[in-house]
């Protein structure tokens, strides 16, 4: 049996009516107010403090933090001891799962057990080929893809079970996500393939960069015409560029982030093109939140993180709700200032 | 053989109703299959299948044909095994992130579909490669399904 909730910071929340997870990133969502989630880069050493240092930062501004799996097929801290490191002292981690680099017996066991540590929220991915990272002569497995690793994990939630069919005695209770990339080829499929990803269990989505917001209307349209929005929830992803180079050199490096013309140049003739980067991001979470069926955005602030809050605060689209952190119901006043 | 493949691709529809044709003769062929023994067909029916399907599609002998399913471009050509395409790190010019010469076969598999007459096919969620499948043939897995749901209906 799943402990009660004993009050402290680090268990799951009451179990609630309707929610398959008890967590806060469902709760925030279902309840309709509009959700902000942030990438957490992990750290490349066995210090826990390293990783509370980097979620500190997010703190009173996400509703989630995404613990990398391996991202970019580079090695860090792995995305399950930092998500136990986390949900510890009670944040609501999204563990982000790959299937680069573990097979199917793997990705159960440790499914969950990081359900058992807390985790509520998991991010099923296919992962970024080996080639494009620091060990491009290690094996790939890729023994499961995206699509039939959420399936496989809606199985382990709703149907007790193992993908062998034994059973399991108590089961992860996890809220499933996916990641989509709007902007990719072939276009015409993307809205399909969403329908493909609800089908094998996605409830939330969290989508790659997204610079050309007409299409990202273009794909939420498609969507809706196809009811996918009302059965999942969609976080697009957002990013602040450093410079005109850095998004240069993303657009010709990074397979899938596509930087509109309009962008680059835009950064090109800023005077401080880093604080031009971040109020671009500001209006581009505007302009998607504006867009229907839109729930929330995924910021990607690589090597930017301390800049998350300024953004969202700028964003305005927290409407002066304070997420919840660690230690947040000790200080009577809010600990920033609401936007 | 890489234009052969693209080539498979642009004539799915022609191959589509290939497959339709051939599928039955190869159930017809069950009481010979039967006869000599399944066990003892597998490697003659394998090393045909896998010289026809490596020409055509670049076949990896997963086990577990998809072809109908993707366009007639295999799935196990993605250098990620990706059963359920295409991922998320397609170029804009439709080339493959990992290989960027080649063509990624989910954009390849979306063209093929939209030909053939089940382009529903490729909504489908596929389930995981059975890995003892691996070096197996396909159509003898096909014909015995066939044969037992066949028996299982009439029974």
């Amino acid at each position: 049996m799943i402990a009660p909730w004993d009050g402290s910071p680090g268990a799951p929340l009451p179990e609630k009516e309707g929610h398959v997870s008890r967590g806060r990133l469902e709760r925030v969502l279902r309840s309709g107010k509009f959700a902000v989630t942030a990438e957490l880069a992990p750290p490349d050493s066995a210090l826990a403090e390293d990783v509370y240092e980097r979620a500190r930062v997010f703190d009173g501004w996400v509703d989630g933090m995404n613990a990398t799996d391996g991202s970019g097929a580079h090695c860090h801290m792995s995305s399950v001891a930092m998500c136990a490191l986390l949900t510890n002292v009670g944040y609501s981690p999204v563990l982000q799962i790959s299937c680069r680099d573990k097979n199917r017996i793997a990705i159960q066991g440790d499914v969950l057990g990081a359900a058992a540590m807390g985790v509520s929220n998991v991010l099923c991915l296919s992962g970024d080929g080996v080639q494009v990272g620091d060990h491009p002569e290690a094996k790939p497995v890729f023994d499961l893809d995206s699509m039939s690793l959420l399936e496989m994990i809606r199985i382990m939630r709703d149907e007790s079970r193992f993908l062998s069919g034994r059973k399991i005695t108590s089961p992860p209770q996890l809220f499933l996500g996916a990641a989509e990339n709007p902007g990719a080829p072939p276009v015409d499929f993307r809205p399909y393939r969403l329908a493909k990803k609800i089908a094998a269990g996605a409830q939330f989505i969290q989508t790659q960069y997204v610079y050309d917001v007409e299409q990202l209307r273009e794909f939420m349209a498609r969507s809706r015409d196809l009811g996918l929005l009302e059965q999942c929830f969609i976080l697009p992803g957002v990013g602040p560029l450093a410079s005109a180079r850095t998004a240069l050199w993303i657009r010709n490096n990074v397979p899938g982030v596509f930087i509109p013309d309009a962008v680059i140049k835009r950064l090109e003739g800023a005077e401080d093109p880093k604080r031009e980067g971040r109020r671009l991001c500001v209006e581009l979470i505007q302009q998607i939140r504006e867009i229907e069926g839109v729930s929330g955005v995924h910021i990607m602030a690589y090597r930017q993180e301390e800049f998350v809050a300024e953004i969202v605060e700028q964003s305005g689209v927290l409407e002066g709700r304070v997420p919840w952190y660690p230690g947040c119901e000790k200080k009577s006043e809010p600990a920033v200032g609401s936007a | 053989m890489y234009k052969v493949r693209q080539w498979s691709v642009s004539n799915a529809r022609r191959l589509e109703w290939l497959y339709r044709t051939f599928e039955p003769m190869l159930v017809w062929l069950h009481p010979l299959f039967n006869g000599v023994g399944y066990g003892r067909m597998e490697k003659p029916v394998r090393v045909v299948e896998k010289a026809v399907k490596s020409f055509m599609f670049d076949c990896q002998m997963c086990g577990k044909c998809a072809l109908s399913s993707t366009g007639m471009s295999c799935p196990m050509n993605c250098p990620k095994s990706i059963r359920n395409g295409p991922c998320g790190g397609v170029r804009e010019n439709g080339m493959c992130e990992v290989k960027p010469e080649m063509r990624c076969v989910w954009v390849e598999a979306w063209r093929g579909s939209q030909q053939m007459r089940d382009d529903q096919a490729i909504h489908q969620v596929q389930i995981p490669v059975d890995n003892l499948l691996k070096g197996s043939s396909s159509w003898l897995r096909v014909v015995r399904e066939h044969v037992d749901a066949r028996d299982g209906a009439s029974s």
